[in-house]
Formats: structure tokens, sequence, C-alpha cells
């Protein structure tokens, strides 16, 4: 039987931001399929060139409210790169707590609140019966945790005031240190049920996938050397020559090839190519999970995600308890003309910050590359092959099936659309 | 036993303030399901209903058509509008464009054309009636408290 039908889906949900999608099967042929980013452009590159480079990381901080933390840290590495400053060990252990609490909070509102609904087969986390209604409280737990480790670190969850370019404005108070690692102590024992469910889940997605991410040497998303499970490897600062960028007519972001092809970023990616440097601790415990990888089922992006919360914890509670943070005197340097590029891991994947100052500490110009943007082409193409395999299936089930594929990559369509025009040279 | 029915909406911004709210359900999820019914909460649902609001809490700025038709349609359905966040309450940061040079502005056009995009990025209350702001960028979680407490006393729920 030929099947001709469209799907049209406005404003799908649970997801950070907007996006539309439209598919068209002509006699048993996906002829079209349109992700459309409908998030509203709000022009941030334009809005940063001629601005002060100390104004711009809390700027471009606004770009996206969940991972406000990822775009404040990157772009404070790319001017530091400008200045050729140096941030201090304590500086960078500040910058990976700080980190860390945007990715517990951050993954724990995707996996709990926008995932575990379709692992249930409900409609949202506020529908959730009595039985499920204790991971509800892990939920707020968890995020909870993630929330006030940022907060001690940054002065606030979402735009942090005490991240500066070169250092920290403030100190992390002793007791309230104390409380954070009580608390992620607490809700450590959350995880193993959460990675449970996500290991235990049967949902499957696989495609043979071109992984990129940055390969830190302690997994803190911050420093290191981008992969590609191709083997390749990339200086941060050359990440961009790799890059094609991609004009998507309907979309209001444009999308990426790295080297002429789709390819994925993300928390599967990292662990498909870096869960050797886990910490210990989250290795010793969830050895068991950690072996699926590397996988290329895209819904191990959850239980990717499941086990960095994980590691996140580890981590933060060994810095807090070795290390005596001081005073320390402020950065020093001078006010050039220079260019720099900063690369971390967010929460969805690589994000890659390039600006230029005049000599008077001005921006040039910037340019910026964000995890969705990157993806947005393998999900479209992921989306039409998921459409393929299921003709014959009714337009709901498919339809369904299309909004879980796109909540397993964690899409974020604030992120993707702030940019216009390519000014990097 | 009644509770209000409210609706969460977002327009052009970073989603911050969303994400202060559901930041703010780690403490209050539990009166807030006593008390609230989410008619309308994308970030949460994929069943969402605009109809016979008591309060739509409104986020962002407003940059498109579309936008401005989808908010006086909310404020048609709504007894109560509040603005949450500075994007809603006076614009910025999303409003970065209205500022740009004749140049800059040259240059995004084609996108603000294709888009649908109005020649000015408006505060809500240039469009419809506001009844409260919440200020500040995310916006101020206690003001924002105060005014859900408020209403849920106004509509006799609590």
């Amino acid at each position: 039987m030929h099947q001709d039908f469209e799907i049209t889906m406005d404003g799908l949900s649970k997801i950070e931001g907007h996006a539309s999608l439209d598919v068209k099967v002509r006699k048993n042929k996906v002829e079209r399929v349109k992700l459309k980013i409908s998030e509203n452009k709000r022009f941030y590159a334009q809005a940063i060139r001629g601005k002060q480079f100390e104004s711009v990381p809390q700027l471009v901080s606004r770009i996206c409210g969940t991972c406000s933390i990822a775009h404040l840290t990157c772009c404070t590495e790319a001017v530091e790169k400008a200045l050729d400053i140096k941030p201090s060990e304590q500086t960078m252990l500040l910058r990976k707590l700080m980190m860390y609490g945007m990715m517990i909070r951050d993954h724990a509102m995707h996996l709990y609140l926008f995932c575990l609904p379709d692992v249930f087969g409900k409609d949202s986390v506020l529908d959730f019966d009595e039985r499920q209604h204790e991971l509800v409280h892990h939920a707020f737990e968890v995020k909870k945790a993630g929330n006030d480790l940022s907060k001690l670190i940054g002065g606030r969850a979402v735009h942090p005031p005490y991240a500066q370019i070169g250092q920290f404005s403030h100190l992390p108070d002793k007791d309230e240190a104390k409380k954070v690692i009580e608390e992620l102590e607490r809700v450590r024992a959350d995880i193993f049920e959460l990675v449970r469910i996500f290991y235990d889940c049967t949902f499957s997605f696989r495609k043979k996938t071109r992984f990129v991410a940055l390969t830190t040497p302690d997994f803190s998303f911050l420093e290191g050397i981008i992969k590609t499970s191709q083997g390749l490897t990339i200086p941060e600062a050359h990440y961009w020559e790799h890059l094609q960028r991609i004009i998507i007519p309907y979309s209001q972001a444009a999308g990426f090839e790295l080297e002429g092809r789709d390819f994925m970023v993300g928390a599967l990616a990292r662990m498909n190519l870096n869960r050797d440097k886990l910490h210990r601790e989250t290795k010793r415990d969830l050895a068991k999970y950690i072996r699926m990888f590397p996988s290329e089922n895209i819904y191990n992006n959850n239980l990717a995600q499941t086990i960095e919360i994980m590691h996140c914890i580890d981590h933060s509670i060994e810095i807090l308890e070795s290390t005596e943070f001081k005073n320390e005197p402020k950065a020093e340097f001078k006010i050039k003309e220079g260019k720099g590029v900063g690369v971390i891991e967010a929460p969805r994947g690589t994000l890659y910050y390039a600006i230029s100052l005049d000599k008077d500490g001005k921006i040039d110009y910037g340019n910026l590359v964000i995890p969705t943007a990157q993806n947005q082409i393998k999900m479209e193409n992921d989306i039409r092959n998921l459409v393929y395999q299921n003709l014959g299936k009714s337009k709901p089930f498919i339809r369904y099936e299309i909004e879980k594929l796109i909540r397993a990559f964690d899409p974020c369509m604030t992120c993707a659309t702030h940019f216009l025009k390519v000014n990097w040279l | 036993m009644k509770k209000l029915k409210v609706g969460l909406f977002s327009f052009t911004s970073d989603e911050g303030c969303s994400i202060v709210l559901i930041e703010l359900m780690n403490d209050h999820l539990s009166e807030w399901e006593r008390n609230i019914d989410f008619r309308y909460f994308k970030l949460l649902k994929s069943k969402n209903e605009l109809k016979n609001l008591d309060v739509a809490f409104v986020e962002g700025a407003i940059s498109t058509f579309k936008e401005e038709k989808k908010l006086k349609e909310i404020r048609r359905k709504s007894k109560r509008l509040v603005a949450i966040g500075s994007c809603a309450v006076n614009g910025s940061p999303s409003n970065l464009r209205n500022f740009f040079s004749e140049d800059t502005k040259k240059e995004i056009k084609i996108v603000l054309d294709r888009f649908g995009h109005r020649d000015k990025v408006s505060a809500l209350n240039e469009i419809v009636k506001v009844d409260d702001n919440v200020p500040a960028c995310p916006m101020e979680e206690n003001i924002f408290l105060e005014i859900l407490n408020k209403y849920l006393k106004e509509f006799k729920v609590v």
C-alpha cells in the first residue's frame, strides 16, 4: 500500500526553546523533513561589536538561560586568550565547580523533567503517579544541589555575577561549601536509580555517527583537544577550519557539517570519546553502565548525561574537600589588539567562541558555534530515517517517535539562534 | 478543590525566567501541586491549552508579528497578565537590535524580513495591558513569589 501523509508539528514541547517540524511522505518516500528552529534571533553577534571586552561575557551569558554559565565561561576564555591572560590554578578549579553545578542542574532538568515522561508514557512530570512521585522529589533535589553549587561559586545559578575575566570576585564561603558537599553526597544516592532507568530503557535509534567532543584530561569540560570518532584530533584554535556552515533557509539557525558530513556533539560524544577520564569513583560505582559505551544509540545520550551527573558530583566533592581557597592578587594584563578562541564542552556539546579585540579592548567581531547548530543537520537526517523505518505505522505513533528522538538530542533552540553572519576570517 | 489556572508563555528571550521558575519548584512544587493548575507550560508539557486562564506569566520581548498576535490572544484569554523578567518588562536585553546603527540594521534586514520580524522589539506593555511586573534578568524570584501569592489570595485559592 502506498502511503501519502504529512506531519506538521508546531511548537515542540519539553525542549529548550521553540522549534517546529514538517514531514512530507509521498508514495512511501520521505520527500521532505524540515526541522525549523523558530526561536527568534536576538543578534548577539552584532550586539557585541564595539563593546568593551569586560562587559561581553555577561552580555553573551544572556544567549541562554539554562546554560548561561557555559556561554560566560567560553567567552571569558576567548577574551583571556586574546589578552594573553593565564588564569590561576584556583580560578580554573572554581570554573570547573561552577560548570559542574550547571551540568548537574541542566542534565537533571533534561533527564527528569523532559525525558522521564517519555519513559513512563506520561505527558508531563506533573502527571506522575504516587510511585513515580519519588522521582519527582529526586529531580528537584538533584537540580537544587547543582543550583546551590553554582550559587556557591558564581553567586547565582543563571548569569552568575562573581565570574570575571581572569578571576572570581568572591571566594566560596566555607560553611556554605560544607552544606553543598553534604547536599551533593545526599543526592549521589538518587543517581543510582536514574542511571538504572535509562540503562533499562529499551528506546533505540542507531545509525553510523561521527562523534565530536573536546576531550579534557579530568573530564572537566574546560581545556583539552577536540577529537572525532574517526581519529581526527584538532587543537581548540583550529576547530573553525574544519567546520562548514550550512544555511538552512527555513530555520532561524544555521547548521554545521564537519569535513563535509553531519556529526553529533554532546554527552554521548563525550562518553564515547573520553569515558576513561571520568572520576575514579564514578568509574568504580557505575562500571556496568559505562561499559555500554561506545554506543551509536542516540537514546544513550540520556544514559551518558546521567553518568556525567555522577562525575560532576564526585569531582566537585573532591575539589571542595581538598582545596583551601585563598585570596589571590588581581589578574594583571595590558589591553591590546588580539584574537582569541575559547572552546569548552557545554551541556549539549562543543561550544566555540572566537573574538577579536582592537587596541582599545573593544570587540571588532565575534563568532560562535553552538552545540545545537552542530547537531541540527544530523537531527534532521535522523528524523528522515526514523520516518522511513516506521512507514506503515500510524501518524500519531510516528509523531511521538519523532518528538522522543528530538528530545534525546537535548536541543537548545534559544542557543541556536542568536547569530546571523560569520565575521571570523 | 479550587486551583489557580496558570499559563507560562515564552517569547523572544533566553528562557532564563522559565529556568528560574523551574528552580523555584525545587522548594515549592508540593505546595503548587495543591494550588496551581498549569494549563500551559510548554517546557514541561505536550498538552497545553490556552483557554480561560486566571493568570498568564509571560517572559520575553515581542519581536515578530506572530508573537504580537499570540500575546494579544493570551491577554484576551487571561484575567491577569504578568510580565516576568526584564525582556518582558522593558524589552532588554532581547531588544539589542533596536539600538543598532543603520549599517548593522541593513545587515540584518534580510533575516528580519524573511521571518516576519517587526520594526522594533517591544516590551509587553507597549502592546497589551500588563497587570504586574517581575523585574531583573533573570527575574527576581522573591517578587515573583509575592505576586503569585497575591493572586492565589485574589482568586480565593488560599
